[in-house]
């Protein structure tokens, strides 16, 4: 008697006729759960539309972080560097209590901008799925 | 004079005080009992079962994060350090932008339970998920002696007549006796019912430092540019605490303090994405955009609390001024004490115990919570033999070893400024963490040796650097160690975060695996769409 592959499921006992070995190229209702998860993250990460959400992912998320990282560092920087610039008055303050005042309306724009934009993905990823084959795992 | 009646202890009021204490104390144990008999299994134990709201969520992160540090921490150090102070302020709250781009929704879609799950998605779980529970519970401690240290300042400031070291024993027993038996969906109520507490009693107590200015902003900044100072020497000046440089200035430090302020930045803005009680929150929530939904509403309440810190830091430093408050971790309460009386001081105390109580619960459980899900059963058991039953029975227990540590490491430590220790915690965790998630979560070809590698390197490096630096080794008779500095920063996250992020990748390129590569696909899958993300529990 020969041995399963290594992708059949079919018992070693019994006729190797009586059952249709079970595995990732059969019917969707003989599949065990972890195989439809599977057929599904590869049927996504084969689609075009994933490809183009995670580039418009990245076009946002890179400069967003490169943005916040450097304006919040030139903080650091410039009070430790320049304190006699820092020092200039702004109004009741001085400079350096207005830029670190500046950072706090800083994250919560940026914040405010990510939850828009980010909605969108939102968007793009419920369609993705939606036109996964009915009965695939979600 | 108000600032001469403050250096006394509280003695009339302190019974008003202890009475409002024991309510709260009496008030959150009946939340725990109340949420214990609700939830059961491991997924409620660990994930409070899911099913918190983004806004509730929001509020329980802001609680977890507005710690101790943050409210006696940030106003003692303004209130003797000035600006500088207020660094920390602004570093909390950007670092939540590294969370909310970067981490939050990959996490929350292809993660479990602990931040190791979504290292060991891809990699080889045993060494990984043994790596990422000691940093877990490396960087809980730390944060952990912290809160301890604050709660201890607490209580002896209340009961003038018991011991640090019974008050921090007292402290730390009552907490983990709170998280023992009320698990994480009690500790995100603490966490919601203290995180209100606490922004209604600083802004409250920022109103009261505005009405002491006849709510003129003028002349607060005025009084701020004047804060009289006792040198060493014993005479006094007057300094402008509006201006940078008390601590982290070029002269005060050898040259080394605009360094060691762009290290501390580091930590701050880069460890928030790693601290494991932050990152476990995510899982409480249904799916992504509700994790970064709570991730917007945390900022929008951190960020009106930390420039609130403006008003009872230098109010601290204005209205008592430095020489009158005896405690430096103690400004706020003492500042509260000088402008609303004992009932005031009462109620911003009790806020303060809350705050420390509601972080200690939720340290604990992340450390727990990590050391029985990673540790417990995927790395001793494989992942197979153990019943949750069992996982949640472990988790207690470290719960209590954890717990035991810190208590220890807290009175040993107890005359740092908190927001100083909690500033270590996020460069440990900063250096061990961040570069392990970030590169899971982005980079194709990384592997199991990186991540163990990275994981490694960025923990004892600043474990290292901190045993090295001036907050431990000095000459004089404050100082653990006997000995001149070897490392001249006292934050260390300039060397230590590039080490743990260069140690990941040279270890990477060194080895190769391709199974961890293979998976990647299914990992960006899951985490940018949420497929197959674990969902929320039935009632």
């Amino acid at each position: 008697m020969s041995f399963p592959q290594p992708q059949d499921y079919t018992p070693i006992v019994g006729s190797q006729t009586d059952i249709a070995p079970l595995g990732p190229e059969h019917p969707r209702h003989e599949q065990t759960a972890q195989q439809l998860h599977d057929a599904s993250c590869d049927r996504i990460a084969a689609m075009p539309e994933f490809h183009q959400l995670l580039q418009r992912k990245a076009k946002f998320i890179v400069p967003a972080c490169i943005f916040f990282t450097v304006y919040y560092f030139l903080l650091p920087v410039m009070v430790g560097f320049f304190p006699e610039l820092m020092k200039t008055r702004v109004g009741p303050v001085n400079a350096a209590y207005a830029f670190a005042l500046s950072q706090f309306f800083m994250a919560w724009i940026l914040a405010a901008i990510y939850t828009r934009v980010a909605a969108g993905w939102d968007r793009d990823s419920a369609n993705i799925l939606a036109s996964l084959p009915k009965g695939e795992s979600k | 004079m108000i600032a001469a009646a403050v250096t006394a202890t509280p003695g009339g009021g302190s019974t008003v005080t202890l009475l409002m204490f024991l309510g709260f104390v009496a008030a959150t144990l009946v939340i725990t009992w109340w949420s214990a008999r609700k939830s059961s299994g491991a997924s409620a134990y660990f994930a409070a079962g899911r099913r918190i709201t983004g806004w509730q969520n929001g509020l329980a992160v802001a609680g977890d994060y507005m710690s101790a540090a943050s409210f006696l921490g940030i106003a003692g150090m303004i209130a003797f350090k000035g600006y500088d102070g207020f660094m920390y302020s602004v570093g909390f709250l950007v670092a939540y932008l590294t969370v909310l781009i970067v981490v939050a929704e990959p996490l929350r879609n292809a993660g479990k339970y602990t931040m190791a799950d979504i290292l060991a998605y891809r990699l080889n779980a045993r060494p990984v998920r043994a790596m990422a529970s000691l940093s877990t519970l490396t960087v809980s401690i730390f944060y952990m002696i912290a809160q301890m240290v604050g709660a201890g300042a607490l209580v002896k400031l209340l009961l003038p007549g018991v011991p640090y070291e019974v008050a921090v024993c007292g402290v730390g027993a009552l907490m983990i006796i709170y998280v023992v038996f009320g698990g994480m969906l009690a500790t995100t109520w603490v966490q919601i019912i203290k995180a209100v507490l606490l922004m209604s009693g600083s802004l409250f107590l920022s109103v009261l430092v505005m009405k002491h200015f006849d709510y003129s902003f003028v002349k607060f900044f005025e009084a701020i540019g004047n804060v009289p100072i006792k040198l060493p020497d014993g005479t006094s000046v007057t300094r402008d605490f509006m201006q940078p440089g008390l601590v982290y200035g070029a002269e005060v430090t050898n040259g080394w303090g605009p360094i060691d302020l762009i290290s501390l930045g580091m930590a701050l803005v880069f460890g928030t994405a790693g601290l494991p009680h932050i990152l476990i929150r995510f899982y409480t929530v249904p799916d992504a955009p509700t994790a970064r939904a709570s991730v917007v509403w945390a900022m929008i309440l951190i960020g009106l609390f930390y420039i609130m810190t403006t008003f009872f830091g230098f109010g601290a430093a204005t209205i008592l001024t430095p020489e009158n408050i005896s405690v430096e971790n103690m400004s706020a309460p003492l500042l509260a004490m000088a402008l609303g009386g004992d009932a005031f001081f009462a109620f911003i105390s009790a806020v303060a115990f809350a705050t420390i109580l509601a972080v200690v619960a939720g340290l604990t459980i992340s450390a727990s919570t990590s050391f029985a899900h990673d540790f417990y059963s995927n790395v001793i058991h494989h992942g197979k033999a153990t019943s949750q039953e069992s996982e949640v029975k472990v988790a207690r227990i470290t719960a209590f070893v954890v717990g035991g540590i810190s208590i220890i490491l807290a009175i040993k430590l107890q005359t740092l400024n908190v927001a100083f220790l909690v500033g270590l915690a996020f460069a440990v965790a900063a250096s061990a963490n961040l570069p392990a998630i970030v590169l899971s979560i982005y980079w194709k070809r990384f592997n199991t040796a990186g991540a163990v590698t990275g994981l490694a390197v960025g923990l004892l490096s600043s474990i290292i650097l901190i045993v090295i630096s001036p907050s431990v080794m000095g000459l004089d008779a404050k100082s653990l160690i006997h000995a001149e500095p070897l490392f001249p920063l006292k934050n260390p996250g300039i060397v230590s975060i590039p080490l743990g992020f260069i140690a990941a990748i040279v270890a990477t390129l060194c080895t190769r695996e391709p199974e961890a590569e293979a998976k990647f696909a299914e990992l960006s899958v899951r985490a940018n769409t949420g497929l197959g993300a674990e969902k929320a529990t039935e009632h």
